[in-house]
């Protein structure tokens, strides 16, 4: 690979290494108090910064190279599928929206964990929310860390195990000395590179397969099935494709990452305007990310592995220096999920158990110097379990995504709206989420998928159903909010 | 019941309204003209009828539509003044 790729990704760490550097002076000049400043950015986020910091953290890997390279193979079926993302642009803050924010201000809610345990003043639900956050949050930052040191092995030549390091040593060091202001400043300059990046190679594939007719006459010409909606092979069906509606779109409410995230803002007028940008940015993103995948077919036919689609289309269309720009894109689709990750489950480990129930006068000194050593200590534990990754990782990473969603949904949005939510139902629908969804699991990669939808979609289904009845008949009573 | 309690009810109903109105546009069209036979499609700026209707037009009009809500319908509230200063 050559020198001319790597120059813009080494300006492009540079830059976020700096603005991560930057922001933790705030840290310094704060006067809300140390945790609210360090995991959620003392709550001022403007609505650009909201809204950037929202798509890079959901945009990861899978949106600029799996996704993509699925729709290469199965045509326009999976960008179709892609566009249920569009939702969660304005589903995730309208539906939290301004009760979680006024909430959360007032029972002082740090972390997602914190809001559950006023809402129902309940250890196990605390412990039994914060293990599984941790635990499956943990496993799927190390999937995102191993694609982003593959991602930069295979663009510029060097050993895995350097990548990793790079890597590991870029995030880390923002993290742990910014806080979550760096994380979301950091992920609107990220977020802002993936828009560019997405732009530029739009419109570069484009013009290398001449012209969109031009490239459907090709597509329809190697097999018509890519035009429909059904997939190359016609076994995309309508109620698959549409349970992502669940999956990608609205259940991404219950995600501790993006929850976190409608508790940050500043004032409603951030609100509004992370609605529209988040939406806008999204969807502009999802569409032609995919859109590009499809795209390369015609101009680069015979690609066999999905996640380098995207980097050897790019290589081919477009002179070196612009490819090393473009291919920031999916670094920092990367690098914007894996630190929000890190410093959410740094915020479970020091917030939600050791100040909760270990050490609760802890010191604002000794807090600080704990936040510190929690968040360089998770970064190393990462480091090292992504050199080599273990089964059982590779495993919970599975469910990291819908039953994360499953556990939460309910709990979080009942919880905020429905008086007669209790503790009782918030345990039930948690482990009926979890379990249900891996046994599910299971059963669906044994004989194909029940009913023909993604494994999520049953148990939302189940967790709901649990929720309401364990509230209303475990010792009922209306929660005065 | 805190006042602006019932403003943040409407607007979550507003998310809930908006995304059943999104899924049926993007379903109809995609799956209402996508399961003609692939002869019968026609194009539009070289994309598939279906595709072009459902996701691009599908997106063009949902980004209008929060424009729409975030500059007249969704209310701003303050998270300050009313009561929270425990």
């Amino acid at each position: 690979m050559n020198t001319e790729v790597i120059i813009p990704l080494i300006i492009f760490l540079g830059v976020i290494f700096f603005i991560g550097f930057w922001s933790s002076k705030k840290i310094e000049s704060s006067t809300g108090g140390f945790l609210q400043e360090y995991f959620l950015g003392g709550r001022e986020l403007g609505g650009f910064v909201l809204a950037m910091t929202m798509v890079a953290t959901y945009g990861s890997a899978s949106s600029f190279l799996g996704g993509p390279g699925t729709a290469y193979t199965m045509g326009f079926g999976w960008v179709l599928l892609s566009m249920t993302q569009v939702v969660t642009g304005y589903f995730v803050l309208l539906v939290l929206g301004k009760k979680f924010a006024i909430l959360a201000r007032k029972y002082n809610a740090i972390t997602l964990i914190d809001f559950l345990k006023v809402r129902y003043n309940s250890t196990a639900v605390v412990l039994l929310a914060a293990i599984s956050m941790i635990i499956f949050l943990f496993s799927a930052m190390t999937a995102q860390w191993v694609g982003g040191s593959r991602l930069i092995e295979s663009l510029t030549g060097m050993k895995y195990t350097t990548a990793l390091f790079i890597f590991a040593v870029s995030v880390l060091v923002y993290v742990v000395i910014g806080g979550f202001r760096a994380v979301a400043v950091t992920d609107a300059v990220q977020g802002g590179v993936m828009v560019i990046g997405t732009l530029i190679l739009l419109i570069a594939v484009i013009i290398a397969g001449g012209g969109v007719p031009n490239i459907m006459q090709d597509l329809l010409a190697e097999n018509p099935r890519l035009l429909t909606p059904y997939g190359n092979e016609g076994n995309l069906s309508a109620a698959y494709v549409s349970s992502f509606w669940i999956l990608v779109g609205v259940g991404v409410v219950g995600l501790p990452q993006m929850a976190v995230r409608a508790m940050s803002y500043k004032n409603t007028r951030s609100m509004h305007r992370a609605l529209v940008i988040g939406t806008i940015v999204t969807g502009f993103i999802m569409l032609n990310m995919h859109l590009i995948g499809i795209f390369a077919r015609p101009i680069l036919p015979g690609v066999e592995i999905a996640d380098t689609v995207i980097p050897l289309v790019t290589l081919k269309v477009l002179p070196a220096w612009l490819a090393g720009i473009v291919l920031a894109a999916p670094l920092a689709a990367i690098m914007s999920t894996v630190d929000s990750l890190l410093i959410l489950v740094s915020s479970s480990i020091v917030k939600d158990v050791y100040i909760n129930y270990i050490k609760p006068d802890a010191s604002e000194k000794s807090i600080k110097r704990l936040s510190f050593g929690v968040t360089t200590l998770l970064g190393s534990i990462v480091f090292l379990l992504a050199l080599n990754p273990p089964d059982l990782l590779i495993f919970l990473n599975l469910f990291a995504f819908g039953g994360l969603e499953a556990a939460f949904i309910w709990p979080v949005v009942l919880g905020l709206y429905w008086s007669y939510g209790n503790k009782y139902g918030a345990i039930a629908s948690m482990i009926t989420g979890i379990i249900s969804y891996i046994a599910l699991h299971f059963y669906n990669e044994a004989y194909g998928n029940l009913f023909g939808v993604h494994t999520v979609v049953l148990p939302i289904i189940l967790s709901l159903l649990a929720y309401v009845a364990f509230s209303l008949t475990i010792r009922k009573t209306k929660y005065q909010f | 019941m805190d006042p602006r309690f019932k403003i943040a009810h409407r607007e979550a109903w507003i998310g809930v309204g908006l995304a059943v109105v999104h899924f049926i546009w993007w379903f109809g069209f995609a799956y209402g003209l996508g399961s003609r036979p692939v002869e019968e499609y026609t194009y539009i700026l070289g994309f598939p009828d279906w595709f072009f209707y459902s996701c691009i037009v599908g997106f063009i009009l949902i980004s209008i539509t929060v424009i729409i809500l975030a500059k007249y319908i969704l209310k701003d509230v303050s998270f300050e003044e009313e009561g929270d200063e425990s």
